[in-house]
């Protein structure tokens, strides 16, 4: 599952590899087609994490980055999100 | 880092409708067109993160840059700063000028290695000791790209270029330089370190280190001067994907990363809320 | 005692004793000259020393500078934020800037030179200049310290109105000798507002500024480029060359022999020459007051008539090339200077004595010379004064 994703400018990629290599959970690999410089250029794939390493190393000013809003609660997968404060067992001191 | 197996594509043509917020743009609105470098080139990154820094801190309506010759001189066509391009090595004379005439604007110069250190290193090393509230940026990637590429007095041992094609030798082609180390501990100046823009953390540290080399010269403590380790695959005869291995293993050795000399009565940079 | 700038301002009608060097240094000042950066070069060193007492209280900055290329870069960089700024040194120095001057004839930017010459006179130094490109530089030479005094204020004002770098081509005499001056502004006229000036403001506009020889301008406003950029600057020094010539001449119109000198050598060659009209010959003087651009007109007319054009010099001859170019008869040029330098180094040598001067001219007139004639009559040469603007 994601919790980011990018829009990638192909046409302004030079084909230098520096996001492939700076990708954290490594989601982005080169294509095989060129763009019209001849280049080929980074494809995403599911897993980003909306970190922005890519766009920090990039020269070319390839990528914008996106963060997906989410409940950031942490809560056993399938739990209902909470509705109201949680009291803490023995009652409010 | 983990490899995904899951090599579905995912589109990225246009933003998502929905459901997310934007955390990096592609470029600061002060570009004002592409730039012309090589493939994997670091020069342009660290223009990027210069100019978000002029936006961040809400100085680019008082800040002038005075721009070396290099590759990089071609920014001064794409940067919506008020910029003069000057000759190669004295961009740190010409910002004395500037600043002694307007001393409330943030004056910066962008400098290759071959312009401030070969070229210009008197000027840098007399503009420093002055204790010239400018800020210098020197782009060092260890040779004269826009020439060729090559030696430059930084150009680290056993690098190889167009004028020292078997690698510098010590005997022949005589020692690098370490520029930064040297103004560091000049009286004068009021911030010094040096970063490496190949990987994600050094492009934040490179941005953090320029951040408080401006509010250093914003409080008049001095000369200050980042230096940035940048890639040049074209002149080092390797590929783009290459450029920051091979940085980490020569000029990184040569020129180690870090504060070199932190503002007065702060702490290192790294890791720090900043002052203000 | 009330600040320099305003000591002058209520002196300005006063004869005042003053050594050259703090003339031109309160010249500069009137002029609003706020930047200056010097090296140490005799005899240049006593304006830097002038500037550095003066200019402070005045509201500007001197920095004594830790190299010539430096302290033109330094006032290269102060002119383009629109201040009046300026270096200087001797000849040696003037070298070393050499291509910062080019640089700034083609990045427009206006600043001052003063080329405290030292011991010869570097006529093709000031004027041929040893920077890149199709550029020029205004030079102007005064004869004496008053005449210093005002070109330096001059100076600035032409370097603003057509954007360019200008010289003053002083020597040791016009650094050293006291006389006595009388200081005030000088008005030339009003000049164009600065708004090619670095200060920063139009940052994220769309609209900021750049100051480049290449003139490509910005993604989104191109500019002329370096081809469009420096057609441009030539023909500007063309019409530099059309306008701004300027010069002085006496007794040319019935003058069998002309001398032509600039600088303090033409001061001499003046006395010299009103002793010798007195005495009979038929004799007068011609003065480049600019050396760039050389009176080239009024040369070919002051030399009508001439049989012979002497050209004194303080060197192995160099304004001669130029005298030979535009005389109205090439055959007629005699060179009567010579290299002439004290013991010392520093200063002009005994060839700068108006014995000596004398003797030459009259080694090159005929035999029969100075006998009859119309004796007494004191021709009054027209003068080609500065223009106005």
């Amino acid at each position: 599952m994601a919790s980011g994703t990018l829009v990638i400018d192909v046409e302004r990629c030079k084909g230098c590899e520096l996001c492939v290599a700076a990708c954290p959970p490594g989601v982005l690999t080169m294509s095989v087609e060129v763009n019209a410089m001849g280049y080929p250029y980074p494809r995403l794939h599911p897993g980003c994490t909306g970190c922005t390493a890519c766009q920090l190393v990039c020269p070319d000013y390839v990528f914008e980055v996106y963060r997906a809003d989410r409940d950031t609660t942490r809560r056993p997968a399938g739990a209902a999100a909470p509705t109201a404060p949680v009291e803490p067992p023995g009652g409010a001191g | 880092m983990t490899t995904s197996t899951d090599l579905t594509i995912v589109p990225t043509e246009r933003a998502p409708e929905s459901g997310h917020r934007k955390v990096a743009d592609f470029q600061p609105s002060l570009l004002l067109g592409e730039h012309s470098m090589c493939s994997g080139c670091g020069e342009p990154v660290v223009l990027r993160i210069l100019l978000e820094t002029l936006q961040e801190l809400g100085i680019v309506q008082r800040s002038i840059g005075v721009v070396g010759h290099g590759c990089y001189g071609g920014f001064v066509t794409i940067m919506d700063v008020d910029v003069l391009q000057c000759l190669h090595g004295r961009a740190p004379s010409c910002a004395t000028g500037i600043k002694r005439m307007r001393p409330d604007t943030a004056v910066f110069t962008i400098q290759g290695d071959g312009d401030m250190v070969s070229e210009g290193l008197q000027e840098v090393l007399h503009t420093a000791a002055r204790g010239e509230n400018v800020t210098a940026i020197l782009l060092n990637n260890g040779v004269f790209g826009d020439t060729g590429g090559q030696q430059t007095a930084a150009t680290v041992l056993g690098q190889r270029t167009k004028t020292s094609v078997e690698g510098r030798d010590p005997e022949t082609h005589g020692y690098p330089i370490p520029i930064a180390d040297i103004i560091a501990r000049l009286d004068g100046v009021g911030f010094v370190a040096r970063a490496a823009v190949g990987t994600p953390g050094g492009v934040l540290q490179a941005k953090r280190m320029i951040r408080a080399a401006f509010e250093s010269q914003l409080a008049g403590e001095g000369f200050s001067l980042v230096e940035v380790l940048t890639m040049c695959p074209t002149g080092w005869f390797i590929s783009a994907p290459q450029g920051p291995g091979y940085m980490a293993e020569s000029l990184e050795q040569a020129y180690p990363l870090g504060e070199l000399r932190p503002r007065p009565g702060a702490g290192a940079v790294a890791g720090a809320g900043g002052k203000e | 005692m009330t600040t320099h700038a305003a000591t002058a301002t209520a002196a300005a009608s006063e004869l005042r004793l003053m050594e050259g060097s703090a003339a031109i240094a309160e010249s500069a000042i009137l002029a609003g000259c706020r930047f200056f950066a010097g090296y140490p070069m005799s005899p240049f060193t006593a304006l830097l020393e002038n500037m550095a007492r003066a200019l402070p209280a005045a509201g500007g900055v001197c920095v004594n500078c830790e190299s010539e290329i430096e302290g033109a870069n330094m006032v290269l960089g102060a002119a383009s934020t629109g201040a009046r700024a300026a270096t200087g040194s001797c000849g040696q120095g003037i070298a070393l800037m050499q291509e910062t001057i080019a640089e700034a004839a083609l990045n427009e930017t206006p600043l001052v030179v003063f080329n405290m010459a030292r011991n010869q006179q570097d006529y093709f130094q000031a004027t041929r200049g040893g920077g890149w490109g199709d550029y020029r530089t205004i030079a102007l030479a005064p004869k004496d310290v008053p005449e210093a005094v005002e070109h330096t204020q001059l100076l600035f004002h032409l370097a603003d109105h057509y954007r360019v770098p200008t010289l003053l081509y002083g020597d040791p005499l016009i650094a050293q000798t006291r006389v006595g001056v009388r200081l005030r502004r000088l008005e030339f006229g009003d000049l164009p507002p600065k708004d090619w000036a670095l200060d920063g403001t139009r940052g994220g506009t769309g609209r900021s500024r750049q100051t480049w020889t290449w003139a490509m301008g910005k993604a989104n406003n191109p500019g002329p480029g370096p081809d469009g950029q420096w057609k441009r600057i030539a023909a500007k020094f063309d019409e530099i060359a059309q306008t701004e010539q300027r010069s002085e001449q006496r007794y040319t119109e019935d003058a069998d022999t002309v001398v032509v000198a600039f600088g303090s050598a033409a001061k001499f060659v003046e006395y010299v020459v009103d002793e010798l009209r007195a005495e009979g010959h038929r004799i007068g003087w011609f003065r480049p007051i600019t050396l760039w651009p050389f009176p080239a007109a009024a040369l070919a007319e002051a030399t009508r008539g001439a049989r012979r054009v002497l050209v004194f010099e303080l060197n192995a001859g160099q304004m001669i090339d130029d005298v030979r170019q535009y005389v109205h008869d090439r055959s007629t040029v005699q060179f009567i200077g010579g290299v002439s330098i004290s013991d010392t180094g520093l200063a002009y040598g005994a060839l700068l004595d108006a014995p000596e001067v004398r003797a030459r001219i009259l080694a090159a007139l005929p035999a029969t010379a100075g006998t009859g004639g119309t004796g007494g009559t004191n021709g009054t040469g027209g003068t080609n004064a500065e223009r106005s603007l």
